[in-house]
């Protein structure tokens, strides 16, 4: 085995999480890094750029077609195993929980291709966490809105200020046991429903 | 209450599983069964095989390849259960359906006559120099990859040689046929049924009638797993039998059919899930060539019964094809790969109909048969191959030997 860095192939049809990997690989000084987003054609692409190793997207459903192309080395024209030695076992159980695995060629250092797998698993968990803050700060904002709606609601038909309004509403939401949101969202359904539409 | 993870793909198969958790037969077990669906067969192993899954809905050729190390994260399972019979069938586009219809096909779904005629066309195509046929099939260890090329092979077709065999996830199939990606394909329920409905496709012929009462979806359970959980493995399994013999009443299809329909399984109308219930894919006619079967069996003929004559047959076909070597040793493993033992075991004591045997000649049955069980009466069969041959078990050398990889 040569010292250069191994060539990667990311396989993911999420261009933004494809890149981010990109991005960290190549800081740490992988030179040859190509990213396929498109499943056309997929092997003779990878046929083309001979890797060394390729992440893959666990969601993709594509794995199975990628493993048999693979596996038969008409693609790669030389063996093709699984990232991880099997006693490695919590290594795939994070890479699986963060949604991602990797291929590799026979003969690849083992540190250099745990190294790349480290490296895809961070940034896979760091993408979700993104994701999942991104629709947190969705909901909330939503939610909000709802409030708001709801609040107008109640100042107008009962003439109170928006406090006593919003005080209405957390009171109905305690005695029923429900979200301040969830009371929101039924009076504005109702209104919605009774005044076609209008608020 | 004992916690079991499987994994799934949506396919009509998973129905055991589905129902044993929706209709409450694995909690009346003791069993919460968590079901998570999957994106590829590649992930259902990887799980089993890191024990995120204790056991997983999976092709039955998989736990043999696994055990023999032909996979890439090979690891122990066994198949202590069948998740029914039948179930595939194989559509090819309009295009080469009218080129069929040209050379004299009228829509029959026996497989020599259907066979017949796709040979014809594979023939015509490559008198006129066009493009070699691709099918596609859902996984190289699969039924559906192993009874396509027997099918093909007995026609007169080389698998490798007159057409190309694409890998392609099933609920991709509809959509690569549609592209002009592949010609036809070998696929479970209910992606035949998309197809056809579509107006991509038509059905041609069914895994029914190429092999009549043959292996298609197995419970697969991590064997260290079962090793040390005995009694909760027994418990799953007397869930899912009486799962299996809920999905098999006709007077339970349409609810069936709509659990299978939900977001969170097949996501797809009800009307193709039912489909293949009632035999009928195809708008022109019923898919039940031969009235003693249907198209998909859960529970009736033993459907649920792992053979070990379909493990071995599954084995001989990954010989002829090329996956690896024939030796005793191998054949071992694949015949131990299926565990009727655990089934007998975990039934004995339920009103489950268990066939006294682990192995049967197929072929043997050439109608609907009363048979030895270990208690009442059992029926079996048809079982045999369209092509008449016959697969004794016993003689499992003979038989690699004395068949074709042309």
């Amino acid at each position: 085995m040569s010292s250069r860095m191994p060539s990667v192939v990311i396989v993911d049809e999420n261009a933004a999480r494809a890149s981010i990997i990109e991005a960290g690989l190549i800081a740490a000084g992988h030179e040859h890094v190509t990213i396929i987003n498109d499943m056309t054609g997929i092997v003779a692409k990878i046929t083309e750029i001979a890797p060394d190793v390729v992440v893959i997207d666990l969601q993709n459903p594509n794995r199975d077609m990628l493993e048999d192309a693979l596996q038969l080395s008409r693609a790669v024209k030389r063996p093709v195993a699984m990232f991880v030695d099997k006693s490695d076992n919590e290594m795939m159980q994070s890479a699986i929980d963060a949604g991602v695995s990797a291929y590799v060629i026979d003969g690849l250092r083992q540190d250099r291709v745990k190294a790349i797998l480290d490296m895809a698993v961070s940034r896979f968990n760091a993408f979700s966490k993104l994701e999942r803050e991104l629709e947190e700060a969705k909901t909330a904002l939503e939610n909000r809105n709802v409030i708001d709606q709801a609040k107008r609601l109640i100042m107008t038909s009962r003439s109170i200020s928006e406090d006593e309004a919003y005080k209405l509403l957390r009171k109905t939401a305690m005695n029923q046991n429900r979200k301040i949101v969830e009371v929101a969202e039924s009076l504005v359904l109702s209104a919605n429903l009774l005044d076609g539409g209008r608020l | 209450m004992i916690e079991i993870n499987s994994g799934f793909i949506p396919l009509t198969d998973a129905a055991i599983l589905i129902v044993a958790k929706e209709m409450g037969f694995a909690e009346e077990q003791g069993i919460a069964l968590n079901l998570l669906r999957e994106t590829s067969w590649a992930n259902i192993r990887d799980r089993l095989a890191v024990g995120q899954f204790e056991v997983a809905h999976c092709l039955a050729p998989m736990p043999i390849a696994s055990n023999l190390g032909l996979t890439p994260f090979s690891t122990q399972l066994i198949a202590p259960m069948a998740l029914g019979m039948g179930g595939n069938a194989v559509t090819v586009s309009d295009v080469i359906y009218e080129k069929m219809c040209g050379v004299g096909y009228s829509g029959q779904f026996d497989a020599s006559i259907a066979g017949h005629f796709f040979q014809k066309v594979v023939a015509d195509v490559s008198q006129n120099g066009s493009q070699t046929l691709k099918l596609g099939v859902v996984h190289p260890f699969s039924a559906h990859n192993f009874e396509l090329r027997y099918w093909l092979s007995s026609v007169g077709v080389s698998p490798d040689e007159d057409v190309e065999i694409k890998i392609i996830p099933p609920m991709l199939m509809a959509d690569a046929l549609n592209a002009g990606q592949i010609d036809g394909f070998c696929v479970g329920e209910p992606w035949n049924s998309l197809a056809v409905s579509k107006s991509f496709g038509k059905v041609i012929t069914t895994k029914t009638a190429i092999w009549a009462s043959s292996p298609e979806k197995v419970l697969a359970v991590q064997s260290d797993w079962a090793e040390k959980n005995q009694d909760a493995l027994q418990s799953l399994l007397v869930a899912l039998v009486k799962a299996a013999k809920w999905c098999s009443a006709k007077e339970n299809f349409e609810k069936l059919a709509k659990i299978m329909a939900a977001d969170i399984y097949l996501n797809i109308p009800e009307t193709l899930v039912l489909g293949a219930l009632s035999g009928s894919l195809s708008s022109s006619a019923s898919i039940n060539a031969d009235h003693t079967l249907p198209f998909l069996e859960f529970y009736d003929n033993a459907a649920t019964f792992p053979w070990q004559s379909h493990a071995l047959w599954l084995y001989s076909q990954m010989v002829r094809w090329g996956y690896l070597e024939h030796s005793a040793e191998s054949a071992a493993i694949a015949k131990s790969s299926f565990r009727p033992d655990i089934y007998r075991s975990a039934l004995k004591s339920t009103d489950a109909i268990i066939p006294s045997g682990n192995s049967k000649v197929e072929g043997a049955l050439k109608t609907r048969t009363a048979v030895g069980a270990a208690s009442n009466t059992l029926y079996l069969g048809p079982d045999g191959f369209f092509d008449d041959n016959v697969f004794d078990p016993d003689q499992i050398d003979r038989y690699i030997l004395g068949q074709s990889n042309l």
